[in-house]
């Protein structure tokens, strides 16, 4: 039976939509527009939404203060280094779990699931002592690994989901045809997995960027990504609400447009399986 | 050269023993088919053959050759899929190319051997097509296509016109027949359908539980099943079984008398019952007759013959045409010599 929505359901539920979407959204429109304003205004109250004078001074003053171009720098490095370093082992990974399982692959996955239910203060200190120990600490090598080994469970979990909806029939078939494994990953799994991977690294590189736990307790300076180029501005001489504006959405920015470009792959692979 | 031998080969999944203990010999050439119901264990069978899956004891020779611990691509061997299989982001063109690029052929060779097998199989027109934009009947034939381009050994198929409609199934079973009258090369063919076994087979295999019931050709099956299984299963309708009394008057556990080896008459017979459902077809009735002391039989008369429900009916077996089982379900006297 074709469900059938009536006309008023309809408009309630638009209006619904439009405002839960607004809400979410609107965090950000007000960091970007608080960025725009001088200290001052951003904190009047009542605040002023659209009629102030606007002002480039704080992107100019972030930029006198910190070198945004190296936390950029050191943003991209981790997270794409973290993506491509967890991709070489999770493809892998994957694909003999959803082709080649044996009795313990679900218990496995499970396992691998659940260090992600650990909250991360929970070996704050062992990884701590271990970096500081190796040298580690606050070196753009030490947090890629951290990077790497924190979502590489929830990559290896995508990519399996993705693996699995591929028919082993094809790969087997790619066997009969004398594919060797090489070849068989190359010319048939990956072109037909390219959507999933795709998507697991994009989620990735998004999760990388945004991780702010481990980013700013194992760095100080050198390795300092753009979350803790937002966290210099929160803290030390007290609150400048324009300024940590201005460098919040300059951290977000790059992320943001990937994202927006990206949102057709986005949304397909995060949905791919569901609707068949 | 295409001759395949298997001996004493089982296969176990965890506990479940798949396929147990089984001999086996392909001649050159030969179309065998593997038939048998849902779950004996035929697709295991292929797939050992085909290298898919390790034998869990017992040893596979393909011309003499020990394979058994040879991966797929080494045995030689092309198979076909039930799902087809087809790789989806390629067209025709290259999943038929796809095996001769594996085997490192130059491209003027690969594209004479597609061009060849698209004009045998009338794809020609589609060899740009991706696999989506193909008919059932067409996936089907590039299946095949990707199968011949590399003249194996042997081919195997795996159930390969389940997918199919009913005509469409008819015409490609001969489509394959015919290519192997062609091409001569030995095939494997696994099917649950005993039609598609008997008319398409030099020699059937019938499988049940992962044991061999009995080997030979559709006719040897038909005329002289070994036992109860092989019976029940080869021949449509199925074989009237016949217990009890009746049978032990003749020394047996069980006849079994054919539908098509049963003569009727209005007035005098071995077995007198009454006309339950009849079944017309045009060029044959089945005529269904509830006789007493014994249960159902059911009968083919050619052409039409008008009889009503519930009338009196008498059935015997034709002289010669009647099996008889043991205890143990195997033949005791084949085609019954006795009347
Ligand atoms: N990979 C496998 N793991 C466990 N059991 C299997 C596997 N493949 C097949 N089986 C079991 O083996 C039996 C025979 O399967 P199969 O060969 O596919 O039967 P058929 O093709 O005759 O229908 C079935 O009971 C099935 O559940
Ligand atoms: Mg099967």
């Amino acid at each position: 039976m074709a469900r059938t929505l009536t006309p008023k359901r309809k408009v309630a539920f638009t209006v619904l939509a439009w405002v839960l979407g607004l809400l979410i959204f609107f965090p950000i429109l007000w960091t970007v527009l608080t960025s725009f304003k001088t200290e001052g205004e951003a904190i009047a109250n009542p605040p002023s939404f659209l009629f102030f004078d606007w002002t480039l001074e704080n992107y100019t003053e972030v930029q006198e203060r910190s070198n945004y171009l190296r936390h950029v720098i050191n943003s991209v490095v981790i997270s794409f280094g973290s993506t491509a370093i967890g991709l070489l082992i999770a493809v892998p990974a994957a694909w003999a779990m959803a082709f080649s399982p044996t009795k313990r692959t679900k218990g496995i996955l499970m396992w691998m699931l659940s260090t992600k239910m650990l909250p991360a203060v929970g070996v704050m200190m062992p990884i701590y002592l271990i970096f500081r120990d190796l040298g580690l600490l606050d070196t753009l090598l030490g947090l890629t690994i951290v990077m790497t080994m924190v979502n590489l469970p929830i990559m290896v979990w995508m990519l399996y989901t993705y693996f699995k909806e591929i028919p082993g029939d094809i790969l087997e078939a790619a066997r009969m045809d004398g594919a060797q494994l090489g070849q068989e990953i190359l010319y048939v799994l990956a072109p037909m997995a390219v959507p999933g991977i795709a998507s697991t690294c994009l989620l990735n590189i998004i999760l990388a960027w945004n991780e702010a736990f481990w980013t700013l307790n194992l760095t100080a300076a050198d390795a300092a990504p753009l979350t803790a180029f937002i966290a210099s501005y929160s803290s030390p001489e007290g609150l400048f609400w324009a300024k940590l504006s201005a460098a919040s959405t300059m951290a977000i920015a790059p992320i943001l447009i990937l994202g927006w470009f990206s949102q057709r792959q986005l949304v397909r692979g995060l949905t791919f399986g569901a609707v068949k | 050269m295409g001759n395949i031998r298997l001996s004493n080969v089982s296969k176990t999944f965890g506990t479940q023993e798949v396929i147990r203990d089984l001999n086996l010999n392909i001649e050159d050439g030969e179309f065998v088919v593997f038939v048998g119901p849902s779950g004996c264990g035929k697709s295991t069978l292929l797939r050992l053959i085909a290298g898919l899956e390790d034998v869990s004891d017992g040893r596979i020779e393909i011309n003499g050759a020990d394979v058994t611990d040879l991966a797929p691509a080494r045995r030689g061997l092309s198979m076909v899929f039930q799902s087809y299989a087809l790789y989806p982001h390629m067209s025709v063109r290259s999943n038929i190319a796809f095996p001769l690029r594996m085997a490192g052929l130059d491209k003027a060779a690969i594209d004479r051997k597609v061009a060849e097998a698209a004009r045998v199989l009338n794809l020609t027109d589609y060899l740009t097509r991706k696999p989506r934009q193909l008919s059932g009947g067409q996936r089907q034939r590039v299946a095949i296509g990707r199968a011949i381009v590399r003249e194996p050994t042997a081919f195997l198929f795996d159930e390969p016109l389940s997918n199919l409609d009913a005509a469409l199934r008819v015409n490609m079973r001969l489509e394959i027949s015919e290519l192997h009258q062609q091409l001569g090369t030995t095939m494997i063919y696994v099917t649950h359908d005993q039609i598609e076994a008997m008319t398409m087979a030099d020699k059937i295999v019938v499988l049940n539980k992962g044991v061999v019931e009995q080997v030979g050709s559709p006719m040897e099956l038909y005329r002289t099943p070994a036992n109860l299984f092989v019976a029940g299963f080869i021949g449509s309708p199925r074989m009237n079984f016949i217990n009890g009394n009746e049978a032990a008057k003749v020394g047996a556990s069980v006849i079994g008398v054919r539908p098509e080896h049963m003569t009727m008459s209005p007035d005098d017979g071995r077995w007198c019952g009454e006309v339950g459902v009849a079944e017309h077809l045009g060029s044959d009735t089945f005529l269904h007759v509830k006789v007493d002391g014994i249960g159902q039989i059911t009968a083919r008369a050619p052409g039409e013959i008008d009889l009503r429900h519930g009338e009196k009916i008498f059935l015997s077996p034709e002289p010669g045409k009647m099996h008889l089982f043991g205890q143990n379900g195997e033949i005791v006297s084949a085609s019954g010599a006795v009347s």
